[in-house]
C-alpha cells in the first residue's frame, strides 16, 4: 500500500536508471540524509558517537571497501586489517611530516597510498584464484603488519612504536585528539561515509562494475567478451583498497587516537571486515551498512544490556556477548545464506503487496 | 509484539547507560577477565576489588563516604578500551587503573582533556614521571626503565660488577609494553659493555619456538623477559625445554606470578623475576581481609586468588589509591572528592614505613614520596624466585636501586619531545 511502484512513472532514461528508482525508496533516502546530517548532530553525546556511532561509520568504509573486492569482483581478501594499517600509518606520517596540511587531505591521500599498496598486493591475483589467492593476501596481512612493527621509520622511531594523532582542524573545530568533540568526530566520519557509499555505488552501476562482476560470474566468459581482466580485477584492488585506506586513516586519527600496528590491525580485524560483508550481503552496498551494524553496535548493546541493565558480572557478559553473536551468525547464515541485504530484499518484496498479498 | 518487547528492553538499555551520581567515591576498573591475558588480570582485578571491600565493609569508606567500584571489560583490547573509558568517565572516576600499556597510551591525552588521573602502577608511559608534562598521570612506585636497570643492577651484583662482553637477551612481548625498556637496555649496554639482543615475540605469545631457537643459536648468557598473559608460561616452558639456566632468566615484574610458573611444574623452579611488592599472605592486612571480605562472601571473582603475586599488586594497586584519595582528602578538607581533587591527593602522596604498618602491611612496600617533578615513586624492585617444591616464591634480594640519573635523562628527553609535539608548557599544577 505505501511501498508500491504503480503510479511512478518515468519519463526519461536517466530517471529511470536512478540509484533509487522508486519514489517511496528515494524519499526515504532524502530523509535518512537528512537526520543523519542535521538531525543526530543535535542529540548525539559522547558515550553514543565515541562507543557506537563513529566506529560503526568508520567499519562501514571498510566494509563498502572490501565488499568491491569480494561482493563485486569476486576477489577473497584476507589483507583487510593490513591495508587499514597503511591508512593509518600513511595518514600518521603525513601528518606529522606535513602538520599544516588539512586533515582531510591526509586522509585522502592515506586512501591513494593505500590503494597503491593495494595494487601491489593485487597483482597475484592475475595468475591466482580463490582460496590461493586468500593465502597470498595473508602474506600481505602479516607482512605489512611486520613491516610496521619493526621498521621505526614508520612510527618515526618512538621508542614503543605507538604511533598518536595530533590535534587537527576542520572548519577550526577539532576532529583528532583529544579535544574533538563528539559532534566533529561524528561529522568528519558521516561525510566520508556518504562520499564513500555514493562513489562505490555510482562505480558499481557503471561501466567498471559491470566488469567486475563479469569477472566474479565466470572470468573467462568475461575475457572472451572483451572484459580486460588485468584492468578489471587491478581497479578492484585499488578502489577496494582506498576505501579500506580512508576507513583505517579514519579509525586511527578520528576514532583510536593511539595505535600500534599488532594490536589494532591484526588478522582478527581482517576477519571482522570480512565477516561483516558475509553477513551483511555480499555484493550489496546497503549489505556493508547492514553487517558493520551488526558486528559493531550489536557486541556493545549486548554489553550494555547485560552489564548495565540486568548488572551480571562482566567476565560472564563478555563470554556470554562472543557465544550469543556467534549463534546469531550461525542461525543468520542458516536462515538467509546471502546476508542482511537479501533479508531486506524479501521484506521489501512482501512490502510491496501489503496489506493484500496474492 | 517481540519487536516492541526488544524495543523496550533497548530503550531501558539506554536509559540505563546514563551516569548515576550519589554521594560516593567512584572508583572504576578497567579489567580483563576473558581473553589471551585473562591470566594475569582476574587476580589483579580481585584483589583491586577486594581491597575496596574491605575498606568499605571495616572503615566504611574513605573519611566516612563509601567507594563505589565498578568494572568494565577491556580483554586487554584499546579499542574496547576506548568504549569503557567513554562510558565512566561522565561518572565521576576518581583514577583510572587500565592495566594496559596500550590502553594507558590512548587515554593519556583524553584523560588529560578530562583531567581525571590515571595510576599506570608500575606499566604505561615511563616519561610520565615527568609530573610537568604529564599532570594527570602517575605510574609510581617503579617503571619500566627502573625495572630494566635493576635487571642489569642485579646482574652486575651477581658478576662482581663485570659484565663486559656478556650477552643479555630481551624476550619480549612486541608491543608498546614489551618495547618499552629497549632504548634504557641500549644505553645500559653501552655503558657496560654486554652484547645487547632483541628478540620479540608477537602477541598473544603463545608461538615462541622461532624465538627460543634463536636464543640456543645465540646463547645469551642472560634472558631478560618482558611478556604478560599466556606470553609467560610458554616462555618459561620453552626455557626448560631447551634447560635454559633458569637462575640466568629474569622476568619483569609482570612476568612473576603463581600462575606463569605452575603450568611448567618443576621445571620452572630457579626461575626470577622482579617484584614490587612482598609475596604470600604472612601480612596482618589478610586476617582483616579474611574476616571482612573472604568470611562474609563478598570476595570478588572465584575468591581463589588471594595471595597470588598479582593479586598483592591489585592490593597494593588499591591500597595506593585508597591513601591518595585519603591525602586529597585532607589537602582540599571535603570528604566527597572530585578527579581533580584526587589528582592532587595522588600528586602528594606520601607512603611511610608507619603508614604501612598502620595499614597492615609492614614492609610489604618501599616508602615513597610523590612530586610535580618526581612521578614515578623511587624506582626500587625487589628479585623474585619460584620455589618449585614449595610452590611459592621466595625473596632474595633487598630493595634494588635503579640507574636513577640516567633514567631521570632519558626521562626528561621524551617527555619534553612528547610537549614539543603536543604543545604543553611544562609546569606544575597548583
Amino acid at each position: 500500500m505505501l511501498y508500491r511502484e504503480a503510479g511512478d512513472f518515468k519519463t526519461s532514461y536517466v530517471a529511470d536508471s536512478q540509484t533509487f528508482p522508486i519514489k517511496f525508496d528515494r524519499f526515504g533516502y532524502y530523509a535518512i540524509l537528512a537526520i543523519a546530517f542535521l538531525g543526530v548532530p543535535l542529540v548525539i553525546n559522547d558515550y553514543w558517537a565515541n562507543s557506537i556511532v563513529v566506529p560503526f561509520l568508520i567499519y562501514t568504509i571498510a566494509a563498502l571497501g572490501l565488499n568491491i573486492l569480494i561482493g563485486y569482483c569476486g576477489q577473497l581478501s584476507l589483507g583487510t586489517g593490513a591495508f587499514m594499517a597503511v591508512g593509518a600509518y600513511g595518514s600518521y606520517k603525513l601528518m606529522t611530516a606535513f602538520p599544516e596540511l588539512n586533515i582531510v587531505f591526509v586522509i585522502i591521500a592515506a586512501g591513494f597510498i593505500t590503494a597503491g599498496v593495494g595494487v601491489l598486493f593485487g597483482l597475484p591475483s592475475l595468475r591466482i584464484k580463490g582460496f590461493y589467492l586468500a593465502v597470498a593476501t595473508l602474506a600481505a596481512q602479516f607482512f605489512l603488519i611486520w613491516l610496521f612493527t619493526r621498521q621505526a621509520w614508520f612510527y618515526n622511531y618512538s621508542p614503543t612504536g605507538m604511533i598518536s594523532a595530533p590535534t587537527r582542524e576542520v572548519f577550526g573545530f577539532p576532529v583528532t585528539g583529544p579535544r574533538a568533540s563528539a559532534v566533529s568526530m561524528y561529522m568528519i566520519c558521516l561525510c566520508f561515509l556518504v562520499a564513500s557509499a555514493w562513489l562505490a555505488r555510482n562505480l558499481t552501476r557503471g561501466t567498471l562494475g559491470r566488469q567486475w562482476m563479469a569477472i566474479r560470474d565466470m572470468d573467462i566468459a568475461a575475457e572472451i567478451i572483451g572484459v580486460n581482466p588485468l584492468m578489471a580485477k587491478l581497479t578492484a584492488f585499488a578502489v577496494s583498497s582506498f576505501l579500506i585506506g580512508i576507513s583505517g586513516a579514519l579509525l586511527f586519527t578520528v576514532y583510536l587516537g593511539a595505535a600500534e600496528a599488532g594490536e589494532a590491525f591484526g588478522i582478527d580485524k581482517s576477519f571482522l571486515v570480512l565477516f561483516m560483508v558475509i553477513i551483511g550481503g555480499l555484493g550489496s552496498i546497503f549489505g556493508a551498512f547492514a553487517g558493520a551494524a551488526f558486528l559493531i553496535v550489536g557486541p556493545v548493546m549486548l554489553k550494555l544490556l547485560l552489564v548495565n541493565t540486568l548488572g551480571w558480572p562482566t567476565d560472564l557478559a563478555a563470554h556470554l556477548e562472543i557465544m550469543i553473536i556467534g549463534a546469531m551468525i550461525l542461525v543468520f547464515l542458516i536462515l538467509e545464506p546471502h546476508g542482511i541485504a537479501a533479508l531486506w530484499r524479501t521484506i521489501k518484496e512482501k512490502l510491496r503487496l501489503w496489506p493484500f498479498p496474492y | 509484539m517481540k519487536m516492541t518487547k526488544l524495543a523496550a528492553l533497548l530503550t531501558a538499555t539506554m536509559l540505563a547507560a546514563g551516569p548515576t551520581l550519589a554521594d560516593t567515591l567512584h572508583f572504576p576498573n578497567l579489567s580483563y577477565r576473558t581473553g589471551p591475558f585473562a591470566a594475569g588480570g582476574i587476580p589483579f582485578a580481585d584483589g583491586y576489588a577486594d581491597y575496596f571491600t574491605l575498606i568499605n565493609e571495616r572503615d566504611g569508606g574513605i573519611g566516612g563516604v563509601p567507594i563505589r567500584y565498578s568494572e568494565c571489560e577491556t580483554a586487554y583490547n584499546t579499542e574496547r578500551g576506548v568504549e569503557c573509558y567513554q562510558s565512566i568517565r561522565n561518572d565521576n572516576p576518581l583514577v583510572l587503573q587500565p592495566l594496559s600499556t596500550g590502553i594507558t597510551y590512548q587515554l593519556i591525552p583524553r584523560a588529560t582533556e578530562d583531567q581525571i588521573p590515571i595510576h599506570s602502577m608500575g606499566y604505561g608511559r615511563t616519561s610520565a614521571v615527568n609530573g610537568e608534562v604529564f599532570p594527570f598521570v602517575f605510574n609510581y612506585p617503579s617503571n619500566y626503565w627502573d625495572g630494566a636497570s635493576v635487571m642489569i643492577n642485579w646482574i652486575l651484583s651477581q658478576n662482581d660488577n663485570d659484565i663486559q662482553g656478556k650477552k643479555i637477551a630481551l624476550l619480549y612481548h612486541n608491543s608498546a609494553y614489551g618495547r618499552e625498556p629497549i632504548p634504557t637496555l641500549e644505553r645500559l649496554s653501552e655503558r657496560y659493555g654486554f652484547t645487547f639482543l632483541q628478540i620479540g615475540v608477537d602477541s598473544p605469545g603463545q608461538e615462541q619456538g622461532s624465538q627460543w631457537l634463536q636464543i640456543r643459536r645465540e646463547r645469551p648468557d642472560y634472558v631478560l623477559m618482558w611478556g604478560w598473559g599466556v606470553m609467560n608460561p610458554t616462555a618459561i616452558q620453552e626455557a626448560a625445554n631447551i634447560r635454559f639456566p633458569m637462575e640466568n632468566f629474569i622476568g619483569i615484574w609482570w612476568s612473576g606470578s603463581e600462575q606463569d610458573v605452575i603450568p611448567v611444574g618443576t621445571g620452572a623452579h630457579g626461575y626470577t623475576s622482579l617484584a614490587l611488592s612482598g609475596v604470600g599472605r604472612d601480612f596482618p592486612l589478610y586476617d582483616d581481609l579474611q574476616n571482612y571480605v573472604y568470611d562474609s562472601g563478598l570476595a570478588a571473582g572465584a575468591g581463589d586468588q588471594m595471595g597470588t603475586v598479582s593479586y598483592s599488586r591489585g592490593i597494593y594497586a588499591a591500597m595506593l589509591a585508597v591513601e591518595a584519595a585519603r591525602t586529597a582528602q585532607q589537602i582540599h578538607g571535603v570528604s566527597a572528592i572530585t578527579p581533580a581533587m584526587m589528582r592532587d591527593g595522588m600528586a602528594n602522596l606520601v607512603i611511610t614505613e608507619e603508614r604501612l604498618l598502620e595499614l597492615g602491611l609492614p614492609g610489604f612496600a618501599r616508602p615513597f614520596e610523590v612530586s610535580c617533578q618526581n612521578h614515578g615513586g623511587t624506582g626500587h624492585a625487589l628479585v623474585q624466585r619460584w620455589d618449585a617444591n614449595e610452590g611459592r616464591w621466595d625473596i632474595i634480594s633487598d630493595w634494588i636501586e635503579s640507574d636513577r640519573e640516567l633514567i631521570m635523562e632519558m626521562v626528561m628527553e621524551d617527555s619534553l619531545a612528547y610537549a614539543a609535539e603536543n604543545n604543553i608548557t611544562p609546569a606544575c599544577l597548583n
